[in-house]
């Protein structure tokens, strides 16, 4: 049997060993050509929030900030289906601040009309969940070139680096003609077919370099803060609506840093009760146990025979 | 079972005795992992990871039950489910997040058991069938993992559902029907959801069933130790309870603490952000990848890149079942009658290569596929079969291993693992000749 198990081993390594000099040969004649992504694509800026790391929280002001910047520039085109309105209370708005955002909210939730029992729209409620712009994906489409804007509720999550990914997509919009990357290299003129076509836009944040979306945060104090917050530059703007979608994604993250805070230490303690439990239970027989090496009669004797018997001198 | 000296089971407590003669369940429980189980004095901590993996096992059933009560097997609803236990349900975070970083956690720690078994020859006799009923187990754990992956119904659940059960369409003619019959239809959709939910929720307790079975054939010839060496009288055991108790107890409280670091601190460092996205047969994914656990059996199945004989991709499949189903023949293979690996300065050399093979397989599997990764898992793929079915057979019956101690606690008592070799025989550097 373990000849036929060896020939196995030796039938499967052995068209390995063919797979891999037929890739190297291909590689080696004809390697693959550097795409404009490879090339040109970023990695997300640097961005820190006060949420991040083990202590983070919120920072309740960044976050109403965000909300306004969702409110009045996202909302007109992505929705928050996994959020309600009653879930700002944890942005410190009260209930009546509430029941206003939800009734005065520029979208209205479908519902049926209570006489004649055709498809109608009513105002939000704050038990409802933020409505799409949208009535289904296709009209959702239909008014974007027939690209469809994700739902936001969970994009910080859903994208490698998070809320950088997001700050650094609001504020990496850039004008494609003359554009170079770290090297200097100019991208239209090493790839020339790697020109944005109509109705999309570069941005090299973006993975295929092309973005559906147009700059929504285009000048400073498009959002009008309230008195006692920073200036709203596209800067400013693109990082609170970033921080906002940290909360939107995780509204338990505070809770669970600090829960995590407290379990971490009660375990470490546990820990160490456990630790000095065992050191103690084994304390006579670590003892008995302790080797006494090269010093140990036992073993001096026994040196000595294997030494003899080895035939090695001294 | 177990040894002569095998404190036997005296209830005190009249109940505990009007107990024992009807129904004598703390009777077998003293005798399980009690202090009627005697162990080898000698153990490290290698020895902990099979106590922690049955931590895992009961964490993870017990936090499935109760994601179970909210979950929503349904195509449409399954994922806003997911997202209610995680906003809405006390404390549902925390139990999702258990879960979630729970099934890695317990691979982890049966990945330490498993290569503690293979470097001190825990499958060989008289303990072939704890290995053999080890890899049931672990290949229980992988349905059960890879359905459970399924059922948020995010991207990679379900282009990972699609690559998976596309396996059995490599296998002409049969293939395709099995795939069909598997998914309950030809892609992905509300009967696999429904029947994946139904699956995993009973694997478990298969699992929990032959972890049972796994243990009653360890308890026949006792625990093995860290010498390989037979247990020979009173003075090389010590009771399970309190030795092997508070060992494992404060072992298990210093693992879980690094669990929690990633549950509260890190929970989703360990998955795919595409699967915060709701599944959309429309659009594939720019790369599916497995979780990480199984990234070496992925990166197996994608290393056969050339039609020989057979189809590359029906090559990549057989390899990759291969890939375990050859450990259930180890035993066999490995015909060195020393078990322990600190005894074999050949096989020890060769065990290394194979754990820095399998990580490197595990990163090759993880990354996109390259031509680069492809070609690097190609040769560590190759050696991962050399190793157990050519070199295994080759270095057991060649090799020249070390002298073993007489027994468990002279070893102990008189350090015999400076004395263990001959005179100018270094044991920490192999079988190299010194003369003095």
């Amino acid at each position: 049997m373990r000849y036929i198990l060896g020939l196995i081993g030796a039938v499967f390594s052995v068209v390995l060993l063919i797979s891999f000099f037929s890739n190297v040969s291909t590689y080696l004649s004809s390697p693959p050509a550097a795409t404009a992504e490879e090339e040109f694509h970023l990695h997300p800026k640097h961005l820190a929030l006060k949420s991040d790391g083990p202590f983070g929280k919120w920072d309740v002001k960044q976050l109403q900030r965000g909300f306004q910047v969702y409110k009045e520039v996202c909302s007109a085109c992505h929705s928050l289906s996994q959020v309600a309105f009653h879930d700002l209370e944890a942005l410190e708005y009260n209930e009546a601040e509430i029941k206003a955002i939800a009734n005065q909210w520029q979208t209205e939730v479908p519902s049926v009309n209570p006489e004649t029992g055709e498809p109608a729209t009513r105002k939000a409620l704050p038990s409802d969940r933020f409505p799409s712009p949208y009535a289904n994906e296709t009209a959702a489409r239909a008014a974007n070139n027939n690209a469809l804007p994700p739902d936001l509720s969970l994009i910080t999550k859903a994208r490698h680096g998070g809320a950088a990914y997001v700050y650094s997509i609001l504020t990496g919009y850039r004008n494609q003609q003359g554009y170079k990357n770290e090297k200097g290299e100019v991208l239209l003129e090493k790839f020339p077919t790697a020109k944005t076509p109509q109705g999309l836009h570069f941005n090299p944040y973006f993975a295929n370099l092309n973005l559906a979306m147009p700059q929504p945060l285009t000048s400073d104090g498009q959002v009008t803060y309230a008195p006692g917050n920073p200036k709203p530059t596209v800067d400013q703007m693109a990082k609170d609506v970033a921080a906002f979608l940290v909360w939107t994604a995780e509204p338990k993250l505070a809770n669970r840093h600090a829960t995590g805070t407290a379990v971490v230490i009660f375990l470490l303690f546990a820990t160490l009760l456990g630790y000095l439990a065992y050191r103690n239970i084994w304390y006579g027989e670590k003892a008995a146990v302790r080797p006494t090496g090269a010093l140990d009669p036992e073993n001096q004797a026994k040196a000595a025979r294997a030494k003899r018997k080895a035939g090695v001198k001294g | 079972m177990s040894f002569a000296w095998a404190k036997p089971y005296e209830p005190k407590a009249p109940f505990m005795r009007w107990l024992d003669e009807r129904l004598p369940l703390p009777r077998l429980a003293y005798g399980a992992v009690g202090g009627g189980y005697p162990v080898p004095r000698n153990l490290n901590y290698w020895w902990n990871f099979g106590v922690l993996a049955g931590l895992f096992l009961t964490v993870q059933i017990v936090t499935g039950i109760v994601l179970a009560m909210w979950y929503f097997s349904s195509a449409d609803g399954a994922f806003n489910s997911v997202e209610h236990i995680m906003r809405d349900v006390n404390a549902g975070w925390a139990i999702r997040y258990i879960h979630m970083n729970g099934a890695s956690f317990f691979f982890v720690v049966t990945y330490i058991h498993i290569f503690r078994g293979l470097f001190y020859g825990s499958y060989k006799a008289p303990r072939e069938l704890v290995w053999m009923l080890g890899l049931v187990i672990y290949l229980l754990m992988m349905a059960t993992a890879f359905m459970g992956y399924v059922l948020p119904w995010g991207q990679m659940s379900y282009w990972g559902a699609q690559v998976i059960t596309g396996f059995f369409s490599a296998f002409p003619l049969v293939g395709e029907p099995i795939r069909v019959w598997l998914l309950g239809g030809y892609a992905p959709d509300q009967a696999a959801l429904t029947r994946f939910f139904s699956l995993h929720y009973l694997l478990p307790f298969v699992i929990a069933a032959v972890v049972i079975l796994h243990i009653w054939a360890l308890h026949i010839p006792g625990s093995g130790n860290p010498t390989g060496v037979d247990v020979k009288d009173e003075k090389d055991t010590l009771p399970f309870h309190p030795f092997y108790t508070a060992k494992d107890g404060w072992a298990a409280a210093a693992f879980l603490t690094l669990f929690a670091l990633f549950v509260y601190f890190a929970p989703n460092y360990l998955g795919h952000p595409d699967n915060y996205i709701p599944a959309n047969p429309l659009a594939t994914p720019a790369h599916i990848v497995p979780e990480w656990y199984f990234w070496p059996f992925y990166a197996i199945l994608r290393a056969f890149t050339v039609d020989f004989i057979l189809p590359a991709k029906l090559w990549g499949v057989l390899a990759m079942f291969s890939s375990i189903l050859i450990l259930f023949f180890l035993p066999w293979l490995d015909k060195s009658p020393v078990r322990s690996g600190s005894y074999r300065p050949v096989f020890k050399r060769f065990f290394w290569l194979l754990v820095i093979d399998v990580l490197i397989l595990g990163y090759c599997g993880g990354a996109p596929a390259t031509p680069f990764y492809v070609a690097v898992s190609q040769l560590a793929a190759a050696y991962y079969f050399a190793h157990f079915l050519i070199i295994l057979p080759i270095v057991s019956s060649l090799e020249r291993p070390l002298p073993l101690p007489d027994s468990i606690s002279s070893s102990k008592l008189h350090g015999e693992k400076k004395e263990a070799a001959p005179a100018g025989i270094s044991p920490r550097r192999g079988a190299t000749a010194i003369v003095e």
